[in-house]
């Protein structure tokens, strides 16, 4: 019941919208799929699927591979281990805004920190939001620092619940801590890393906050919509432009291309089960 | 998968849910336990109708009123939308920015004619263009009722213009540049001089100023085809932006970023075109330090004007009548010279702005500036421009091609045609 409340009507809804010409003056009339084929011949909506899909990429890939060493950093008995634990949450429970607008300053063009640094270095000043990469990489680094760490400690749960004997076992076969971590540890957290890697493929579908802030608000995310993700083209086209039908068709298409990537990782993870067993 | 699936359903509906959650947000406009009507006015910005209200409160002691504001027009215009979609929310007076006002033309019957509300016998108090600018082609049906205008002058940094060698006095400054040619001359001596500040925060603005001085229509004509590429207006003003921007003279600033923000303080640009409005957000981010430094002069070329709005009535108030004179008591010519006495905003009343408390005006923060006589004169030239439904979506793709070219990311001409061909997208939908 709650489902159908509060996740089925939405979306059907939604599709019902998408097929109608809706704007700031009112609904008019049922348009079929026009919508969809303007759509398809976008070609902000496909610059705008680019750069979701490669800031995906950019801000997932480090971001779990940092999560499994700090996990495994933080299973070894150091001093301070439950004020290292609760630091790597920090980021998660700081608001997103406050980290985007602290991202924002740090990337300044004029008197950002970042391009402070990079100038001892002798790098001239970068215009952070003026190209792909390097808003890219901006961006991405604000995802990476804020979900590195609640990562690490679905991977530090999984991890202590592997049985102490298995290392034992290894260490007596004179394993190292490399390959220890190697052997036992990640093929035995396989689950939590799906987990993640799904997590993190549902969000990156849907970033949203943090490119708009880095481009102070503006929903087309860079002159040349740069940094423009699939979710802010839907808000540009809904709340800037009043296309309300046409928001709703590319509300669809980001459900869509999240139910096929979503697939896609199960599809891969199961074949990755059935290859070790 | 189960889990993403529901995960994203309902996130990817954000949008059908915002229309859905506005229907839940009624209760507007109940008349109170004593009797008492109470109406709703939802303003965005900075109105400046707090005292005004109190006033009318205690001259009609049946009526309280109760304002709602949201700070950021972009955040108050899809929640009016969301309002007037579900039928409630919207209260009993909205004001209404000049760009909205001309969407929602289109369709007239979500707000009260005002013209059967009485307020045909107002047609004096406003400028002519603005009457217009709210009245169905028929002449049939008035949505709003004219608030402010955005009567343009040209604020300077007087301690950069003294460091670059150029005169800080107005008049002297003013006579620099009579045109925008001119402004340009100016503006090349000043890099010259080597001040480390830029002559101004961003092409955006000071295109847009000119682009309002080229003749009565922009990207749209009365029949709303787009012209914006066969108007010569449109090209001339950028290509006038197009060469400040090739001499050095932009601060390829963002509007409304904290580095924006921050140069009012800094001084990190010289000049700002600054329509009556911005008065108030440079005092704020100047902070009280900086007085005297900032001074109004003249606006290049033939006055201009930027933005401005109305008030009107939407149709689901359900008091319609207490509600319109509401309206037509912050319009009227003493509720302009409130406003403008409160925020600055410039009333759109001539006899407002020949009332000495407008003409007569100096503001301390600038100097002792007479902004009054400035801007009167300013809105006196102003010749009404028509924008056309989708002027927004047009002029930022050209703002945003602008940006391109400050950043160094395309040739004035490739952005020129790719601004051209957005635009074309953006209106064949």
């Amino acid at each position: 019941m709650l489902f159908a409340l509060f996740g089925l009507f939405p979306l059907i809804y939604t599709a019902w919208v998408s097929l109608r010409a809706w704007d700031l003056t009112g609904d008019a009339g049922f348009v079929g799929l026009r919508n969809y084929s303007r759509l398809a011949g976008d070609p902000d909506f496909w610059n705008a699927m680019v750069n979701t899909l490669g800031l995906f990429v950019l801000s997932t890939v480090p971001q779990l591979c940092f999560a499994l060493v700090i996990a495994g950093l933080l299973n070894r008995p150091i001093r301070a281990l439950m004020m290292f634990r609760l630091g790597v949450l920090a980021p998660i429970v700081t608001s997103v805004a406050a980290v985007a607008i602290v991202f924002g300053q740090l990337y300044g063009r004029d008197t950002g920190l970042v391009n402070g640094a990079i100038g001892l270095a002798g790098i001239g000043p970068i215009d952070w939001q003026a190209s792909k990469t390097s808003s890219w990489i901006a961006v991405a680094s604000m995802v990476n620092w804020r979900w590195t760490g609640y990562n690490a400690l679905i991977y530090l749960a999984a991890i202590q619940a592997i049985p102490r004997d298995l290392y034992e076992a290894a260490q007596i076969d004179g394993a190292g801590a490399i390959r220890q971590f190697r052997s036992i540890t990640v093929p035995l957290i396989r689950p939590a890393l799906i987990f993640t890697v799904v997590m993190s493929a549902i969000g990156g579908m849907q970033l949203f906050t943090e490119p708009l802030l880095f481009g102070q608000g503006d929903v087309s995310g860079g002159s040349l919509r740069q940094f423009q993700t699939i979710a802010m083209y839907m808000f540009e086209q809904s709340f800037q432009n009043f296309d309300y039908g046409y928001g709703s068709a590319i509300a669809w298409a980001i459900f869509l291309l999240t139910v096929v990537v979503g697939v896609a990782n199960a599809l891969i993870a199961r074949r990755w089960k059935g290859g070790t067993q | 998968m189960r889990i993403g699936k529901a995960f994203t359903a309902t996130i990817a509906t954000v949008v059908g849910v915002a229309l859905l959650a506005a229907g839940c947000g009624g209760g507007d406009g109940e008349e109170a336990a004593d009797g008492k009507v109470t109406l709703t006015i939802k303003t965005f910005g900075q109105f400046g109708y707090e005292d005004l209200i109190k006033t009318y409160e205690s001259s009609h002691p049946g009526i309280q009123v109760k304002q709602e504001n949201i700070a950021k027009l972009a955040d108050y215009t899809p929640k009016l939308q969301q309002w007037l979609t579900a039928g409630s929310g919207a209260g009993d007076v909205v004001a209404l920015e000049e760009g909205i006002l001309i969407k929602l033309m289109g369709k007239p019957d979500q707000f009260v004619n005002l013209l059967d509300q009485g307020a045909g016998e107002l047609k004096g108090n406003f400028l002519d263009w603005k009457w217009q600018q709210a009245l169905t082609p028929d002449g049939k049906k008035l949505v709003g009722l004219g608030t402010d205008i955005g009567a343009q002058g040209m604020c300077y940094r007087t301690d950069l213009f003294a460091k670059a060698g150029l005169p800080t006095d107005r008049a002297k400054v003013g006579a620099l540049w009579p045109t925008w040619d001119g402004y340009l001359a100016t503006g090349k001596k000043f890099v010259a001089a080597g001040t480390d500040a830029s002559f101004f925060d961003t092409a955006g603005g000071v295109y847009q100023n000119i682009l309002m001085q080229q003749g009565d229509q922009t990207y749209f004509d009365r029949s709303n085809k787009l012209i914006a590429d066969s108007n010569p207006g449109v090209r001339a003003a950028w290509d006038q932006s197009v060469a400040m921007i090739g001499a050095g003279l932009s601060g390829k600033l963002q509007m409304w970023s904290p580095a924006w923000n921050a140069g009012f303080k800094k001084g990190t640009f010289a000049t700002i075109p600054c329509p009556a409005w911005m008065l108030g957000i440079i005092k704020d981010q100047a902070g009280p330090e900086n007085a005297g430094k900032w001074d109004v002069a003249r606006v290049p070329g033939e006055g201009a004007v930027r933005g401005g709005s109305f008030l009107a009535v939407p149709a689901q108030s359900k008091h319609p009548k207490e509600a319109a004179e509401l309206a037509k008591f912050l319009t009227s010519p003493a509720g302009q010279i409130g406003a403008f006495k409160a925020k600055n905003n410039f009333p759109s009343a001539p006899k407002a702005i020949d009332d000495p408390a407008v003409s007569g005006a100096v503001d301390t923060y600038f100097n002792n500036a007479p902004v009054g006589k400035i801007f009167g004169q300013s809105a006196k030239t102003l010749k009404p421009v028509y924008l056309g439904p989708d002027n927004q979506v047009v002029g930022d793709g050209i703002g945003d091609a602008l940006t391109a070219v400050e950043q160094g990311k395309l040739q004035p001409d490739q952005a020129w045609t790719k601004a051209m061909n957005d635009a074309k997208r953006a209106v064949d939908k």
